[in-house]
């Protein structure tokens, strides 16, 4: 197939065959979705230690003042106050309010920041960063430079300490720079899976001798893209494509709180307007009433059948044992504990509207 | 390479059917289906009494990624089901042809077999789509 083809390859993709990895096109990207399996892969990150590759994400540096340079106006979490060695969470808009993007921003010094963004939204993103930012600032794209690996679990902490000592005094999204198999490397305490771990980002030529080094322990295994998925879920984080895109406003995707009214941003008018007229509809969770799951495009109906809106995510969700995803309702009906039907007008299955988060045990600020 | 088992018959949708005597058959999924869906966390069984037309659906089966239809390899009435599958749908993955099997039918009518594959064939099937 001419789009295998054309498919962008990560440092460790000869790794991922070894270890007889099932590889999928992803964001523009051959990606491993499972080895062993998704559940055994699940289960090894929720209690004890898995490591995924995420070298398909973005990255970016931007040198410059915060304000100066224009970046505080192209994300909307506040970037002036943060302290060096900190990151924050937030989202890129178009005028219109849309997201262009979710991305997380790293103060590296005072004047330079890190910023990484989604594999399948890398070029937009830079384009619209670097049209955005003023001449005083410089911009470097650095993807293909960085590797990245995921250590996620609540044994992360002990495996990687074993080759870091210092990643110990790491708190929740605080990162620092650390010798690491010989690489002075960004590690960050932050991920994708609802428990304690680490993000590393590698040089990318010398990112396969990082993961060999991991998986010689015994305590360390693979996990793919279709563990990801149902770690993130459980925890109602947003997938970009799903929970968010360029018709999505972050406040109906749930998230105000990382959006800082007190300053200037791309979008913010038209948030303001949206806000004052109010929002269409909002993000809600839902729990499927039996093992069968909610799935992406699923209608959702009220309990009088009225069509209230879709499903963005679905899947089986082991920890509560029922399928679990996140969708869009109409304002009105996004109150929790109100019964719903998710499918199509053929074959509908009941469920409850409930809080994003389904899981809430992991050992993430442990 | 996926197992096949050698005593049963198969169609293009990687259902498999048992002939246990001249009126009833059991029906599952291949074990190369099970590998391809990865891991089964859901079954919609049929309903006893339930009429089958030859190549319809008859079951659903979800997987952690995506749900999944599942054809009757013959018609006939439903007159048992693997109520096991309800609490431990992951059989279907451990032991696709004895302990996942979904359903047992009265076939209505028997020339249909004529419609499926020997495991020869079947084997030689999966070959060539690859």
């Amino acid at each position: 197939m001419d789009t295998q083809t054309s498919l962008k390859r990560t440092p460790l993709y000869e790794a991922h065959l070894a270890l007889n990895a099932k590889m999928v096109p992803f964001g523009g990207w051959e990606m491993p979705l499972q080895y062993e399996g998704i559940l055994a892969e699940y289960e090894q990150t929720r209690k004890r230690c898995a490591i995924f590759d995420i070298s398909h994400m973005g990255e970016f540096i931007v040198e410059g003042d915060a304000k100066i340079s224009g970046l505080e106006r192209i994300v909307t979490m506040p970037l002036s106050d943060m302290p060096v060695r900190t990151s924050r969470y937030g989202t890129m808009l178009n005028e219109a309010g849309g997201t262009i993007d979710d991305c997380i921003v790293f103060r590296l010094e005072t004047e330079k920041w890190f910023i990484v963004v989604n594999g399948a939204t890398t070029e937009k993103d830079a384009a619209h960063i670097r049209k955005n930012l003023t001449k005083q600032s410089t911009f470097k794209d650095v993807t293909f430079d960085l590797g990245k690996i995921d250590i996620q679990g609540p044994l992360s902490r002990d495996i990687l300490k074993a080759l870091a000592p210092q990643v110990t005094r790491l708190a929740y999204f605080q990162f620092d720079f650390f010798d690491l198999l010989g690489e002075n490397v960004l590690i960050s305490r932050t991920g994708y899976t609802g428990e304690l771990g680490y993000e590393i980002f590698y040089p990318w030529d010398k990112t396969e001798k990082l993961w060999k080094e991991f998986l010689k322990n015994d305590k360390v295994k693979p996990a793919g893209l279709g563990a990801r998925d149902v770690l993130r879920l459980e925890v109602g984080y947003s997938l970009y494509g799903h929970e968010l895109d360029e018709t999505i406003n972050p406040l109906e995707a749930g998230l105000a709180r990382f959006v800082d009214f007190n300053k200037d941003f791309i979008g913010k008018d038209a948030l303001l307007k949206l806000k004052e007229k109010g929002l269409k509809r909002k993000i809600v969770g839902v729990i499927s009433d039996n093992r069968r799951s909610p799935r992406q495009s699923n209608k959702i109906f009220s309990e009088n059948d009225e069509e209230i809106g879709y499903v963005t995510s679905g899947t089986f969700s082991p920890s509560v044992t029922r399928g679990i995803g996140l969708g869009f309702v109409k304002c009105g009906f996004e109150a929790q504990d109100k019964k719903i039907f998710f499918g199509d007008e053929k074959n509908k299955n009941s469920a409850m509207i409930t809080s994003k988060i389904f899981y809430k045990s992991g050992s993430l600020k442990n | 390479m996926a197992d096949v088992e050698e005593h049963l018959l198969y169609t293009k949708e990687h259902e498999w059917v048992s002939i246990d005597d001249d009126k009833t058959v059991t029906i599952g999924i291949s074990d190369y289906a099970q590998e391809q869906l990865g891991d089964i966390t859901y079954v919609e069984l049929p309903e006893l009494g339930d009429e089958l037309e030859q190549f319809e659906q008859v079951a659903s089966i979800e997987s952690v990624k995506a749900a999944n239809d599942i054809f009757s390899p013959m018609s006939g009435e439903v007159i048992e089901v693997n109520k096991e599958l309800e609490s431990e749908p992951g059989l279907i993955n451990k032991s696709p042809y004895e302990k996942g099997w979904i359903a047992r039918v009265k076939i209505s009518d028997p020339d249909e077999k004529n419609n499926l594959m020997t495991a020869e064939e079947y084997r030689e099937f999966l070959v060539s789509s690859g």
